[in-house]
């Protein structure tokens, strides 16, 4: 028997947002070195207030180092959460993801262009990075349902998936290729393609902050839609959904929402695929509470990942994909066996 | 009420349904018969705007190529032949997703009468000491019943069911094209099903149109359409008498 609220209580925005704020306090402190939390308050108080502060307080590394990956740390993890919870519903499939529909694959190969040739576009304030990693999350996904539509006008989801799978493979053969004649920059691009918040600023988490809240808004206006299709796409289109505008609108949500979140930290393996996937055990398939709740355990999943990272060989640093891989492939092949002997 | 008017559907260089027409008027049950292949539920996911198709479909006059999606979820509902859900969505929450076609923005309350219809769809369907279960626990049947009450709880003017005997036992076949049939009654309604049973086609539906090849070898009132001649041509076999044998179940 089932009896669950329609959408995310008051209540439980305020119990999963105090979680997030704890954890993120948590991965402020703790590092390389450990800051007492009373220190840490502290120097973010001064800095509020705009006073200086004592450098025993360690500010720099609070304020420039902790702070802004930290922030990066939950808006990629919260983002990419979201991406695979709309992915999962709108392909009506649990494994479904990013990276499923290659706009990983796509974005990753653009990023890896940026750094591999040192390409930047004039007068915009941000990296070439962010910029090539957005363009060819776009083009992947241009490609990809242009593929699609011309073996299957209605975009079903096997196809869209099928042609994902084959995109994946061609980008990452060009993303090999490009890495082979990198020379100099080949330790950046591998370091950079298993992940890390390492260097993350203020400015690349306003980056993300932004296409979170756009894209978020966008994927979470579609709520009940994403519902009808993670129900079956015939049974939306059944009940009124415009189902290819529906569809259309978030999948480039999800492209450019996935596009900025691996221009900053690289590819993250598992996080858009387990972290809904064990949602949804908590929150139920709504996608009026999904998303919610996803949105905060990815945030806090993603931030435990990097604290992990940062600390579990200190001084030395794992890449976070490295964490999130081993972790989420446990925990999936887990998840899987028990759900199909539960069958 | 319903006007189909020359419509044919082409896969690649497969012409599956071949300049079909035909009328349905209000409180009128259409029963869609053939052998397999005939072209039945692609002619129906035509009507229901799930396939490209060339020719006119009109509604109260109305061409539905020019309907937006919600618009034409208000006035047609359609059963599907099968059921994946992939996820634990309560049978409450499948049957209130017939309320989409009234619903306005994302910030817009839903209407007042949503949780009457969805109440009322569920108690139709005998779902209601259900409605709280995974639509993963339940039986073939009682998944179609919980589809049959969505399109309840749509309130549609025009009925589309593929098959919706499937997956029903005896018992409960008769529940639903009682079910049915009881809803047809209603002024302004009318519903259009393929049925492979003859005999279930021979004593609910009013009207009836018998295809072949894509093509329709006949079309009129279900006595003058489900005889002995035509059947034979449709069928390549006598099965008159056998369908007759078995309507008596349903009387």
């Amino acid at each position: 028997m089932i009896k669950r609220p329609e959408g995310f209580s008051a209540t439980e925005y305020i119990l999963f947002g105090a979680v997030t704020i704890v954890v993120m306090v948590a991965c402020v402190c703790l590092g390389s070195v450990n800051i007492p939390l009373g220190n840490t308050f502290k120097v973010i108080w001064q800095a509020v207030r705009g006073l200086s502060v004592p450098d025993e307080l360690s500010p720099a590394v609070i304020l420039y180092v902790r702070l802004p990956r930290v922030f990066c740390v939950a808006l990629a993890g919260a983002g990419l959460s979201v991406c695979g919870a709309a992915m999962q519903g709108l392909l009506r499939n649990p494994l479904a993801d990013g990276s499923t529909l290659g706009v990983s694959a796509g974005a990753s190969l653009g990023a890896v262009t940026a750094i591999a040739f040192g390409l930047t576009i004039p007068g915009l304030p941000f990296s070439g990075t962010v910029i090539f990693a957005v363009i060819f999350a776009f083009l992947a996904l241009v490609v990809i349902l242009t593929l699609a539509y011309r073996l299957d006008y209605s975009l079903t989801t096997n196809t869209i998936i099928l042609i994902g799978v084959i995109f994946n493979m061609f980008a990452g053969s060009i993303t090999s290729l490009l890495i082979t004649f990198a020379h100099e920059k080949v330790k950046t691009i591998t370091f950079w393609s298993m992940g890390s918040f390492a260097g993350s600023s203020y400015k690349n988490a306003l980056i993300v902050l932004i296409a979170f809240a756009i894209c978020g808004t966008v994927i979470f206006s579609y709520a009940r839609e994403l519902n009808s299709f993670a129900i079956g796409e015939e049974n939306a289109r059944h009940v009124g959904v415009n189902v290819k505008r529906v569809k259309l609108l978030i999948l480039i949500a999800v492209s450019v929402l996935i596009g900025v979140s691996v221009s900053i930290s690289g590819t993250i393996g598992f996080v858009g695929l387990v972290v809904p996937h064990m949602t949804r055990m908590i929150s139920g398939p709504n996608h009026k509470r999904l998303l919610s709740a996803s949105a905060f355990s990815g945030a806090v999943f993603l931030m435990i990942a990097d604290l992990v990272a940062r600390v579990i060989l200190r001084p030395l640093e794992l890449p976070i994909g490295v964490v999130t891989s081993f972790v989420g492939s446990i925990v999936f092949v887990y998840i899987f066996y028990t759900s199909r002997k539960a069958k | 009420m319903l006007r189909v008017i020359d419509l044919s559907v082409k896969f690649g260089s497969a012409q599956i349904v071949k300049r079909v027409s035909f009328e349905l008027e209000e409180q009128q049950w259409l029963m869609l018969v053939g052998p397999n292949g005939a072209g039945k539920s692609t002619l129906i996911n035509a009507i229901s705007r799930g396939v490209p198709y060339t020719g006119s479909v009109l509604l109260h006059g109305r061409n539905i190529s020019g309907m937006k999606p919600q618009e034409l979820a208000r006035h047609m509902g359609v059963l599907a032949q099968s059921h994946n859900v992939a996820y634990s969505f309560s049978v409450e929450e499948v049957v209130k997703l017939g309320r989409y076609a009234y619903s306005g923005g994302v910030f817009s309350s839903p209407p007042a009468e949503d949780d009457r219809m969805v109440d009322e769809a569920l108690e139709m369907t005998g779902m209601t000491s259900l409605r709280g279960h995974s639509v993963l626990t339940l039986s073939g049947g009682e998944l179609q019943r919980t589809f049959l009450a969505q399109i309840f709880a749509q309130d549609p003017q025009l009925l589309i069911l593929d098959e919706p005997a499937n997956y029903l036992d005896l018992l409960y076949q008769k529940q639903v094209f009682d079910l049915i049939r009881e809803w047809v009654k209603k002024p302004g309604r009318a519903v259009v099903s393929v049925v492979h049973d003859l005999s279930l086609a021979k004593a609910y539906g009013t009207n009836a149109v018998l295809m072949h090849r894509g093509r329709i070898i006949s079309s009129g009132s279900v006595g003058e359409v489900l005889s002995k001649a035509n059947l034979r041509v449709a069928y390549d076999m006598d099965i008159y008498e056998w369908m007759n044998k078995m309507l008596s179940q349903w009387q």
